[in-house]
């Protein structure tokens, strides 16, 4: 049981539109942080630039609200040279995808142990109302009155392309959901990506309706647990199973189909072809996968930095700047 | 200030063909010194046959040498050691080894250091270099027969043939080191071989390849600057490069403030020695990380200073491009941050390889908003230890990034450097905040000296966010307060404003001086011998030589003011001088200006101080 609640966390009054997701984001972060019970003098929160990222300045932890794209960089510093702090990158789609792209793969092929959370409303809002990274094709806004020519990212294909680890999605204003990822984050060691399904209620209003509000979620979303079959639907009516090569959504107790037909989550399988396949799905054919879609062991960066070091150290004989110079030839002027 | 180190230009080089008695090392020695003779050096020649002219293949006794030296107008001696040697195959590094200087360059064919050869050679184990103590940083270790096989691959020779254009190689790869003319030994070559035009032509091909191999692996030759102390204090020295002694400075000054170093960074030409030397000790704790880019080992490093480390991140010219916004948002965050900038030519890409000092202006200003930074210059190889840890302990102590710039010259130039007692060294007191002031500090709260206190996560009690966005001077709070940003400019400013360094020291005629030389970094050398052939011809000359650029010594005024003429003698257009014309009023020096990406000659820098004397 931790000895902390959501208001150690808290600082500040955020100032977000109203009705703008980060507030509930925001909210279940500080709620996720007391359950977990890392003391606020050890962690730090670390943004980038962009609406979301003001977030730091809400919180009760150390932080820093950097530049446009580098929090995962400065995340990494930060986690590699002070391994016991619990990092937490807050990024949005522009400075996670856009300016941050080259840092977020990076960040997760090292597989530094830090959240790195990107909050997706598929536009840039505080610089009023452009496309960003992850806007579908023929978005229409302020930089594209006449629909966009060019293809978003999808973040968790990036992040499995660049060899992420951790992958997990919520929808902002599910509290419930966005608690659980986020400590599924924090208890996974690497990096962990976290995509939070956030309304811009300006300049992207409606973007995530379909799983917006709890009926949304219930009828177009499904949630993933790990060793759980796949089922969804307002009546659980619904199930994955797999077809070939793909997936394909079945009704149960339709054409002989049972529960013991559908498919079973597994975060843990290091192959991530399945993984990739749930990520991916879009509505209407399909839900849209919450939860933790992937979450598999492997070295950390940080760790093995630490490991090498202490090894070196009791390999090599010296271990002080006087016994280095030793090390090199010498001669003496007398 | 290192004033008791004086460079001497390395005018003399010695280079050491050697390899077996087929391997045409005397053809490669001869062409090398024609080229070398033809651009007006003056060259001596010593070759070295083996007794045994038929000697089996590979073995000790068949090795040939012939040494090249090369200089102006010096005299050499044949028992000079060599500054370059070229080993062919494992008998010739086994048995020329002892004529190469302890810091020479080594070239080996990798080809020819097979099991067998190594047996042949007599090597007790497969690893030659350990062998014999040569430190494998000064060693260029390429494949020079596949890469002749290939590069001949289509001229229809035989595999024999082609090997015997090894030699070519090795010598296109010294003319790079050397920045010799291949047009000279393309002559010569094709005068050799008037008669087989074909074998001209394969030879000259091979040179090229050899010089290619040189330019895209950025190559160098460590020792070809060489800069000795003039006055032998004793004590126990060792030989080091400027971007070694870099790194040497930043673990000295990280182990005396007692804080965990890290380095991120990314490969650049004439920088990514300093994240090799600190790669290796990690036996001290050192932490380095290869970034994806310069960006992220800028930002990484500043991320690491928030989390209590000494942040320090390393680059050349192009890189500090890259780095500003970093830079910037450490200066409004006020956290420690060591930037290493070894210039190199540019603009852009520019001359990877060659010197400038035109990097000047883009380290002092080159950022957006009102962004001082002190910028520290190092003035010789060994030098860059003093100056690196001088680095450290203003970021430091001062909370501020630092801008540490030495150049290729002196990064790649070695010197004596006489060994440091870390004891006799200041002392590095980062402004920890103090337990006391739990409750009331807040994250811009300052000491009397304009400086913040730094509060490392992981105190309790003192949890705060840092940014990039301006912030309330006294609750740290977002700000667009327009009374506070004008404070916090002002504030910022004079934090740099207090730093105290020490004064520019004159040398030469101080008192009397007809004419003063002005300077700063890496050209430190050039311009005392430069002073000192004057004073030897009986002008009354001074130099007054600046390693703090930012802030500057509190006497720069009156010492640039106190003589009938001036000169600023830089590397660049005149950034320095642009510099001292900005902060001292009035001054109107005279300018001598160069941008070749070559050291300074000191004959010339010698008749335009002349002519200026002469006013």
């Amino acid at each position: 049981m931790s000895e902390y609640t959501a208001k150690d966390y808290k600082k500040g009054q955020p100032r977000w539109c109203p009705g703008c997701g980060d507030h509930f984001f925001l909210a279940s972060l500080h709620k996720a942080m007391a359950e977990i019970g890392v003391a606020p003098e050890n962690i730090a929160v670390i943004s980038g630039i962009g609406c979301s990222s003001r977030l730091p300045h809400y919180m009760a932890t150390y932080g820093m609200n950097t530049i446009h794209g580098r929090a995962a960089a400065i995340a990494t510093g930060c986690k590699v040279s002070n391994p016991n702090l619990s990092v937490w990158q807050i990024s949005g789609d522009g400075d996670g995808l856009a300016i941050g792209g080259n840092h977020f793969i990076h960040a997760n092929r090292r597989n530094i142990n830090m959240n790195m959370i990107l909050l997706n409303n598929r536009i840039y809002g505080l610089t009023k109302g452009q496309y960003s990274p992850t806007s579908p094709r023929g978005f229409v806004s302020k930089s594209s009155p006449y629909g966009t020519v060019e293809d978003p990212f999808r973040p968790a294909e990036l992040c499995f392309g660049a060899r992420g680890h951790f992958f997990a999605r919520a929808v902002a204003t599910d509290a419930e959901g966005t608690v659980s990822i986020l400590k599924a984050a924090e208890a996974h060691k690497g990096a962990s990506v976290c995509e939070i399904l956030q309304n811009c209620v300006i300049f992207n209003n409606g973007t995530h309706e379909s799983v917006y509000t709890k009926e949304g979620r219930a009828k177009n979303a499904i949630y993933l647990e790990h060793g759980k079959p796949m089922i969804f639907g307002e009546n659980n009516e619904f199930g994955l199973m797999q077809d070939g090569f793909s997936i394909k959504v079945v009704k149960i107790g339709e054409n002989g189909v049972t529960e013991k037909d559908l498919l079973v989550h597994d975060a843990h399988c290091e192959d991530n072809t399945l993984q990739l396949k749930l990520a991916m799905m879009e509505g209407p054919d399909f839900p849209i996968a919450l939860g933790v879609i992937r979450d598999v062991e492997a070295p950390t960066y940080d760790e093995a930095v630490a490991a090498q070091i202490e090894e070196v150290k009791s390999a090599k004989k010296y271990h002080n700047f006087a016994e280095l110079l030793e090390t090199n030839d010498i001669w003496e002027v007398k | 200030m290192a004033n008791d180190v004086k460079i001497e230009n390395l005018d003399q080089v010695a280079v050491r063909f050697s390899g077996d008695s087929g391997d045409g090392m005397q053809l490669a020695g001869n062409i090398f010194s024609t080229i070398s003779a033809t651009v007006g050096n003056s060259i001596s020649t010593f070759p070295d046959y083996p007794a045994d002219i038929r000697a089996p293949q590979g073995s000790l006794t068949g090795v040939s040498g012939f040494q090249v030296h090369i200089g102006a107008g010096k005299v050499y001696t044949p028992g000079d050691k060599c500054d370059v040697l070229v080993a062919m195959n494992a008998a010739a590094l086994k048995t020329q080894y002892k004529y190469a200087k302890a810091n020479a360059t080594i070239i080996i064919d990798t080809n020819s250091f097979q099991k067998s050869d190594l047996e042949k050679a007599q090597f007790a184990t497969e690893d030659p270099l350990a062998e014999m103590g040569i430190d494998a940083d000064r060693v260029i270790a390429c494949p020079i027969s596949d890469m002749v096989k290939d590069c001949l691959a289509d001229s229809g020779m035989d595999v024999k043939a082609i090997l015997k254009c090894r030699n070519m190689f090795a010598l296109g790869l010294v003319c790079y080191l050397f920045d010799r003319d291949l047009s000279i030994a393309f002559n010569f070559l094709k005068d050799k071989f008037a008669k087989k035009p074909g074998v001209a032509e394969a030879n000259i091909k091979v040179i090229q390849a050899g010089y290619d191999y040189g330019a895209n692996t950025h190559s160098s030759a460590a020792n070809v600057y060489r800069i000795e102390t003039t006055e032998k204090v004793p004590g126990r020295y060792m030989d080091i490069t400027g971007n070694k002694a870099t790194a040497y400075g930043l673990i000295a000054a990280a182990e005396k403030a007692g804080i965990r170093l890290y380095l991120g960074s990314y490969p650049i030409t004439p920088a990514t020695d300093v994240l090799h030397e600190l790669s290796k000790h990690k036996s001290l704790g050192v932490t380095t990380v290869q970034c994806e880019d310069e960006i992220a080992g800028c930002a990484s490093a500043l991320g690491a200073s928030f989390a209590g480390a000494l942040g320090v991140t390393s680059t050349s010219g192009p890189g500090i491009c890259l780095k500003s916004e970093a830079m910037n948002l450490a200066v409004i965050m006020e956290l420690p941050l060591v930037v290493i900038d070894v210039q190199r030519g540019g603009p852009a890409t520019g001359l990877p390889t060659k010197s400038e000092q035109t990097d000047l202006l883009q380290c002092l200003f080159g950022r957006n908003g009102e962004t001082p930074m002190p910028v520290i210059a190092a003035t010789s190889p060994t030098d860059c230890f003093d100056s690196a840890y001088a680095a450290c302990k203003i970021a430091l102590e001062h909370m501020t990034p630092v801008v540490f710039m030495s150049d290729a010259y002196i990064a790649n130039g070695s010197g004596a450097f006489k060994l440091p007692n870390l004891a006799e060294f200041p002392a590095i007191n980062p402004p920890y905040v103090p337990e006391e002031l739990k409750g009331t500090w807040t994250p811009y709260q300052r000491q009397d000296n304009d400086v913040r206190y730094w509060a490392v996560p992981g105190r309790q009690g003192f949890t705060h966010i840092l940014g990039g966005l301006e912030k309330d001077n006294k609750t740290g709070a977002i700000s667009t307060n327009p009374e506070n940003h004008d404070l916090m400019c002002r504030l910022r400013q004079s934090k740099i404003d207090k730093i105290p360094v020490p004064d520019v020291e004159v040398e030469g005629d101080a008192n009397d001086a007809e004419l003063l030389i002005v300077g700063f970094g890496g050209t430190y050398g050039h311009l005392h011998a430069a002073m000192d052939e004057m004073r030897a011809a009986g002008k009354k000359v001074a130099l007054a030589h600046f390693r703090f650029i930012n802030p500057l010594p509190k006497n720069t005024a009156s010492v640039l003011k106190k003589y009938k003429h001036v000169v600023v003698a830089e590397q660049s257009l005149g950034q320095f001088a642009s510099f001292l014309r900005m902060k001292v009023d009035g001054f109107v020096p005279e300018q001598y200006n160069e941008v070749k990406g070559q050291p300074f000659v000191v004959s010339e820098l010698v008749d335009a101080f002349n002519k200026i004397y002469a006013k």
